[in-house]
């Protein structure tokens, strides 16, 4: 049984039709790479998984029961994280705030709760040390680089165990020792029996760590196919529509 | 092998540093932050007054400015919650005058102070309530929700008054008008609460997931909603604080003065929106100090009371205000651009 089931996921936007009709599983274990020209439709597909708004027509399935999430908190719940293409983070808080977000340590002391800077500083650190990122839990986003702040976006999947980890381009904009430990990360977390969806434009990324990939193109799923019986030409001329599909 | 033990040992040092570390340190930090500028022009205004007028230092006259400016304090530190989720509440003022009105109608007909206070918390919070929602739930802006409000609010205070004065608290009226407008241990009562508020905004900005999540929602309120802050409701109770707290100030100002008429806190939200962000707030969003709001309050009620000792017609009042206001602004507006 697959840990994630779309089945004919259609999305419109009034007239737009972002995904039609859009079926994909993942199972535990597994890395799955989303591949797509500009507008396919990727990140629409991640943003229904994660709950943010539901999809036109078409069910989810996690672990073969269908769920509704009318909200990104109900998908968190299911186990699913997510980092977004545009990260969403709060450029006014500090990295380890971004990280904790929504689900902030706190200590109790007297009738009191309040918030844990400590656990919350250290952990975050560690959580970035094992990115080999150097980024300072205690500075504020607003003054981090491209690839700190992504570094901040992907730590915030590593608070929880989740079943699943949606990464939406989290490459895009980092350096290639970074880019190494995200895949590396990635590669931990399939050993682990957690399920991945990268979606990546980088080609190399996505033949490294994934264990099939699926293109789209203009919202309809062109291809489905094992990383091994395929290659990167194949993929190339799926995504341009220079093969209609496979 | 003994050179990747070394190795290994050195990194972990590296990451344990660069954990620790921080772009500015502690006082450096205060030193970058608006209250703090605030605060020395305040000091400077001080200095400079004590050589104009022998009156300035006196104790009395210490006293006074407090205690006028701990009004708007109060209210500056509600204001400060909506500020800093980029939003905006005109209503404030008139509130006032109808929370003071239905305090002095609850006392004067001998329903106690007890009474008297929870009734007027209530009608700010019900105002409070119907903005936040109006603004949360139903998406419209902030400015014309509470420009509606101040307007049915002043009216509202009218209609209930029925237009008239009220002096006779009830039996209660010696408690009241202690409160307001009486001291303890040579500090005026409402200075007094004004501190311990100013306190408990200060403790709930830095240590509680509400001031958390207020602060996120003004940063990017899209990212809180993701990581799954209620941001909408959120965004009402905000409007509820900055309600209860010109209820709180209203309680207090009628307690003080002795007497109410519908027409008192008209245009109080000028002074204090002015307040809160000359101690920094930004109408942007995202950035509160707990500590601005009476800094903030304080620095106006100083430029009035400076004026006036100094014989410059009070015609020019508002003029000093409206300039410290812009300077305030601006002087942000410069720090940000170097900042960046
Ligand atoms: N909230 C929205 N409202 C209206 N249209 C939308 C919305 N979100 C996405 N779309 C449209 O849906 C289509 C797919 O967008 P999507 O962001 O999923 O593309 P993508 O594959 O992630 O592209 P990219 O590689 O550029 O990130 C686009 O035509 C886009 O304009
Ligand atoms: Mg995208």
């Amino acid at each position: 049984m697959s840990l994630l089931e779309l089945n004919s996921i259609t999305k419109s936007f009034g007239a737009i039709h972002a995904l039609q009709g859009v079926d994909l599983e993942v199972s535990a274990g597994e890395a799955v790479g989303l591949m797509g020209d500009n507008g396919a439709g990727k990140s629409t597909l991640m943003k229904i998984i994660a709950g943010n708004f539901p999809p036109t027509e078409g069910a989810i399935r996690i672990e073969g029961n269908e769920v509704t999430f009318s909200q990104p908190l109900d998908a968190r719940e299911a186990g699913i994280e997510i980092v977004y293409q545009d990260l969403a983070l709060c450029d006014n808080l500090t990295a380890a705030a971004n990280v904790f977000l929504g689900r902030e340590a706190k200590k109790r002391i007297g009738p009191f709760k309040m918030l844990d800077y400590k656990t919350m500083y250290q952990k975050s650190g560690e959580l970035f040390a094992e990115l080999k990122s150097e980024t300072r839990p205690r500075d504020l986003v607003r003054q981090m680089s491209g690839g700190q702040r992504q570094a901040v976006a992907i730590a915030r999947t590593r608070l929880s165990d989740p079943k699943l980890v949606l990464m939406d381009e989290p490459t895009a904009a980092i350096s290639v020792r970074q880019v190494a430990e995200v895949l590396a990360l990635i590669k931990r977390l399939k050993e682990t029996g957690h399920a991945v969806i990268l979606v990546s434009h980088r080609m190399p990324d996505v033949f490294e760590v994934c264990d099939r990939v699926a293109v789209l193109r203009r919202g309809t799923k062109v291809a489905d196919k094992r990383i091994d019986e395929t290659s990167p030409e194949e993929v190339t001329g799926l995504i341009t529509g220079a093969i209609a599909a496979a | 092998m003994t050179d990747q033990t070394h190795d290994q040992a050195s990194h972990a040092e590296i990451d344990e540093s660069i954990t620790s570390r921080q772009e500015v340190s502690g006082f450096a930090a205060i030193l970058r932050t608006q209250p703090f500028w605030v605060f020395m022009a305040i000091l400077t205004l001080g200095v400079v007054m004590s050589f104009v007028s022998d009156v300035f230092f006196t104790e009395r006259n210490m006293f006074n400015i407090t205690r006028n400016f701990a009004f708007f304090g109060i209210m500056a530190l509600g204001m400060s919650a909506v500020i800093c989720t980029a939003g905006i509440d005109l209503s404030v003022g008139s509130l006032v005058g109808l929370t003071g009105i239905v305090t002095g109608l609850i006392m004067q007909a001998g329903y106690g102070i007890e009474l008297g206070f929870i009734g007027c918390m209530l009608t700010a919070a019900a105002v409070g309530l119907v903005n936040g929602i109006l603004i949360a739930y139903l998406k419209m802006p902030p400015f014309v929700v509470t420009l509606g409000m101040m307007s049915i609010v002043v009216s509202l205070a009218r209609v209930v008054s029925d237009n008239k004065m009220i002096y006779d608290f009830g039996p209660d009226m010696d408690l009241f008008e202690w409160i307001g407008g009486e001291s303890v241990m040579g500090v005026p009562n409402v200075v007094w609460i004004m501190i311990v508020l100013t306190a408990v905004f200060w403790w709930v900005w830095r240590y509680s997931t509400w001031g958390r999540w207020v602060i996120a929602i003004g940063g990017n309120a899209q990212a809180a909603k993701l990581s799954g802050i209620p941001v909408e409701r959120m965004i009402v109770s905000v409007y509820v604080v900055c309600s209860l707290c010109a209820g709180l100030a209203a309680f207090l100002f009628v307690g003080y003065t002795g007497s109410v008429t519908n027409g008192m806190g008209f245009t109080w939200e000028l002074t204090v929106i002015a307040a809160t962000v000359i101690g920094g707030a930004n109408l942007m969003g995202g950035i509160v100090f707990a500590l601005g709001a009476p800094i903030g309050a304080a620095l106006i009620e100083l430029i009035r009371n400076s004026l006036l000792l100094a014989g410059i017609p009070a015609m020019w009042q508002q003029f000093f205000v409206g300039l410290f206001l812009i300077i305030a602004v601006l002087l942000e507006q410069i720090r940000n651009r170097g900042g960046k």
